[in-house]
């Protein structure tokens, strides 16, 4: 009788590639619904122009590199991407912008190192920056959220900017568009303005910009989801958020007038989503474990740096990028101790 | 944590880094007691059935033996003789397969049994082994063909003589692999053969401490063996926490004293004794039955098999005639049988293997049960290999080494402790062969090490004979030149010139020095050579040995090839 063989271990194995992108993608699903609830169907607009872009752009490459295409796009790592930065994206972005980031991001920062596992930055991040540098008017233009609006676009008149540059008659653009939270304290600040007087706006929500609060306490549900399902660990979230905390912490006790407090930095901007969903994608970061906790408190102390002082009023994508370069350095350094090698107790 | 491990005593216990909590699936062959296999029509016994120097067959095609003779044996340290299984007649002595990851041939005994099975003399029983020294019972353990028989096969004799004091003796029962329960069985069914082994053992070892360790998934054998305590002496028996692969034996070690075995040393260096719970068993036969090793219990499992469970089987017996009587396979066309457990087991390409000393387990499952791997895909670096490792490597760097060959950057990553469990290909979601990459680059570094010190012979030889050379031609040109000397020199001058003798003296004087001195350097630069290839744990060498042997096997069939042409 003549048996198959094949390496050791002979088991069922337990995870796939593709059903930890699908986690990932699950875990986003709240906080995607609470910002289209707020910000209205720019957001799912992005999405899908992302996704498919994403996708079109990924089956191009892979067929160009002659490989099977079917098993890359099942991997749903060209989605989680899309996903990603199509949230941080404004909703009113001239749609050309949004394949301009996916052609970016797939083609020039994963696909061309080799694609999934082989790129050294976030693919997302970069498109991003790459945006947020060329296009600054257009990547700062936010939309308020619904309460705030004093006139909100339905999908077609959104769809016929996104897609034409056309507004309804009588709509100014900056009658529609409003700075982001981060983007209000940080002018505000520069004009000397106190906190507690900055706050006064009714822009303002418990923590955070009201709206934008709400968004970041349904990533923050979905990131525990995938923390208890293993999809990611807790290392980087956490040292990312108590590096931005600490930091904030520091300052606000020192001047509670000119630096916002811990829960601001922590509810504002792309934080929550950059600490579980962002600075946690595996192939970009830290992978020892203590690598990640020196990986994530960096990202989270950078942001409040760049937040603070630098030029632009969010931080994550800068951060993480930055710190997507020291990763392998980071790497090397917190290597574990092997068994028998030194150390043994008792 | 803390258990109780004998009546009125605690011992804690310490963690080991990662590990898995696997589907067990023990219970498909602890559902029929223990069965004495009946005896086949052939026996096929090989004369590597051990790590060491190869048995020399001490019978001839056609002679009787009887059962328990010694038919084959070496004189080597590092050696075990094997016994008849059973009486009956040599009717062969060829190569044949052996339980191989390469499906290698192997050097073996045919025996034919004659249906009497008649014992032959066997030596005295030792059943006051207390006052016995333990000289003449590691004499008579290496003598009933010994080794170790949770799979790493090593000579027990060697084991049992470290030349360091050993604190603690442990017995290990852990059977940490899925599926296996031949430990299960022994422990459950004869309880009190494991425990004189562990008795013969501590005597001989005069170590402090006796732990029989078993995971907690084996409440009976825990049960059976606690009652085989006496108050008076030193033993416990120790549950431990089911965690693959607890019963590896550094992650034992790990487990019960806290201690560390330092890479590529031996357990012996922190005090401590390994013994698998079926080689105490052997033992206690040998001591005080004076029976050899001639059969051992195999577990034959998986949902392939009709009626999996324990069967006793004789050594030398082959795999599908032991399976035929576990009721043979369910599926026409199995598609996989492994010797050995899911997680380090290896899949055999025939079942006309036959059981050896090593032999723990026979697992047939279906394609539902291990479905054939899935292509793999890039490696995403998720790191979760690196959270199971009991070794605690980094398996995901090693890969990425040992695919752009970086041999040397590996081995910076500890290559050599990999313990090859597999637990880090079981969870990577990627399904990358990781064990395999491991073995590849191991191989290598191995060969890569072999060729070196080849060419570094060669180039010894080389220098030698230039060395040689060049002192014969500087003898040479001296002796023509004194020649030269005295013929012109009138005989009347017939002095001593010290310059010219000493001329001589020097050259010779100067190529020995220059000789010795290239010697010192060759022997300066030895001492320098890698880490990875001294101090090898008996594992490791006959890691090394498989290798190499599938190398020759290669080469020959290369040479076979090319010579038609």
């Amino acid at each position: 009788m003549e048996f198959q063989t094949t390496s050791s271990p002979h088991t069922k194995r337990i995870n796939r590639v593709d059903k930890v992108m699908l986690q990932v993608v699950l875990a986003l699903l709240p906080g995607i619904i609470a910002m289209a609830f707020y910000f209205g169907w720019g957001v799912l607009i992005n999405i899908a122009l992302a996704v498919i872009s994403a996708t079109a752009f990924e089956a191009l490459i892979i067929k160009l590199r002659k490989r099977p295409v079917t098993p890359v796009l099942l991997d749903l790592s060209a989605v989680v991407t899309a996903l990603l930065f199509a949230i941080a994206i404004p909703p009113l972005l001239p749609w050309w912008l949004v394949v301009l980031g996916m052609a970016f991001a797939i083609i020039m920062v994963k696909q061309m190192y080799g694609g999934l596992g082989y790129n050294p930055f976030n693919p997302a991040m970069a498109a991003y920056v790459l945006l947020l540098i060329s296009y600054p008017v257009e990547m700062t233009s936010w939309l308020p959220p619904f309460m705030l609006a004093e006139q909100q676009l339905n999908p077609a008149q959104i769809l016929a900017f996104k897609f034409a540059g056309i507004l309804p008659e009588g709509v100014m653009l900056d009658a529609i568009t409003m700075a982001t939270p981060l983007d209000q304290m940080r002018t505000n600040l520069d004009l000397n303005r106190m906190i507690s007087e900055i706050r006064q706006h009714p822009l303002w929500g418990d923590f955070g910009g009201l709206g934008w609060e709400w968004v970041g306490n349904w990533f923050l549900m979905g990131g525990i989801w995938m923390v208890y399902k293993r999809t990611i660990t807790w290392q980087i979230p956490l040292a990312f958020l108590s590096g931005l905390v600490g930091m904030a912490t520091i300052f606000w006790l020192f001047d509670a007038e000119s630096f916002p407090f811990p829960l601001f930095h922590l509810f504002s901007g792309g934080a929550i989503l950059g600490a579980f969903f962002i600075a946690t994608d595996p192939v970009t970061a830290c992978t020892t474990r203590a690598g990640q906790l020196i990986y994530g408190a960096s990202i989270g102390v950078l942001v409040y740096i760049i937040r603070t002082w630098g030029g632009y009023p969010d931080a994550v994508a800068f951060a993480v990028l930055l710190m997507n370069m020291a990763a392998p350095t980071i790497d090397y350094y917190t290597r574990p101790r092997t068994y028998g090698h030194g150390g043994g107790t008792v | 944590m803390y258990v109780e491990s004998k009546k009125g005593k605690t011992r804690e216990l310490w963690q080991f880094h990662g590990g898995l909590h696997l589907p067990e699936k023990k219970e498909m062959s602890l559902q029929r007691p223990l069965q004495q296999a009946r005896l086949p029509r052939r026996l096929v016994l090989p004369l590597q059935q051990h790590i060491g120097v190869q048995a020399q067959p001490q019978v001839a095609v056609g002679d009787s033996v009887l059962k328990g003779e010694i038919i084959a044996g070496s004189a080597a340290p590092v050696s075990a003789p094997v016994h008849a299984p059973t009486s009956g007649i040599v009717v062969e002595i060829a190569e044949h397969v052996v339980p191989h990851p390469s499906g290698l041939t192997g050097l073996c005994i045919v025996i034919e049994p004659d249906g009497d099975d008649r014992w032959g003399e066997l030596p005295d029983p030792i059943s006051d082994f207390h006052s016995v020294d333990s000289e003449i019972l590691r004499r008579r353990i290496r003598d009933s063909g010994i080794v170790g028989l949770g799979g790493a096969t090593f000579p027990s004799a060697i084991k049992l003589n470290p030349g360091k004091p050993i604190k603690t003796l442990i017995i290990n029962g852990a059977e940490c692999e899925p599926y296996i329960t031949c430990d299960d069985r022994l422990m459950r069914d004869q309880a009190e053969r494991v425990m004189n082994g562990a008795r013969i053992l501590q005597h001989m070892l005069q170590s402090e401490e006796c732990l029989i360790a078993i995971e907690d998934n084996k409440p009976e054998a825990i049960l059976e063996m606690f009652q085989q305590l006496r108050e008076e002496e030193n033993i416990e028996v120790v549950r431990i926490p089911t965690l693959y692969p607890s019963g590896g034996e550094k992650q034992l070690i790990r487990i019960l004293t806290g201690r560390e075995v330092p890479t590529s040393g031996l357990p012996a260096q922190v005090g401590v004794i390994c013994h698998n719970v079926a080689t105490a068993a052997a033992i206690a036969d040998a001591v005080l039955e004076g029976r050899p090793l001639i059969s051992r219990i195999v577990t034959v499992t998986g949902e392939g098999i009709s009626e999996p469970g324990n069967l006793e089987a004789p050594l030398g017996m082959l795999a599908g005639d032991l399976i035929a009587q576990a009721g043979g396979y369910l599926e026409a066309q199995p598609q996989q049988l492994i010797l050995g457990g899911p997680m380090m087991g290896f899949d055999l390409s025939t079942d006309q293997v036959p059981i050896t000393k090593g032999t723990n387990c026979l697992l047939c499952p279906t394609a539902k049960e291990t479905p054939p791997p899935q292509p793999a895909r890039a490696c995403i670096r998720c790191g979760r290999c690196a959270d199971v490792c009991p070794a605690n490597l980094l398996p995901q760097q090693m890969y990425w080494y040992s695919r752009a060959k970086d041999l040397e950057k590996v081995q910076d990553y500890n290559l050599f402790d990999c313990i090859e469990c597999g637990c880090c290909s079981h969870v990577c979601p990627s399904h990358i062969p990781l064990v395999q990459y491991y073995r590849y680059a191991k191989a290598e570094s191995w060969a890569m090490e072999q060729e070196r010190r080849e060419s570094e012979h060669a180039k010894q030889r080389h220098d030698f004979r230039v060395s040689r050379l060049q002192r014969l031609e500087a003898e040479r040109k001296a002796k023509l030149r004194k020649k030269k000397e005295d013929l012109k020199k009138p005989a009347a001058a017939k002095r001593e010139d010290p310059n010219k003798g000493g001329d001589d003296k020097g050259a010779k004087q100067a190529a020995i020095e220059a000789a010795m001195r290239r010697a010192a350097e060759k022997k300066a630069k030895q001492q320098q050579a890698p880490k990875n290839t001294d101090n090898l744990t008996a594992a490791q060498q006959a890691q090394i040995e498989a290798v190499d042997e599938r190398r020759k096997v290669a080469r020959k069939k290369m040479q076979k090839e090319e010579q038609p042409r």
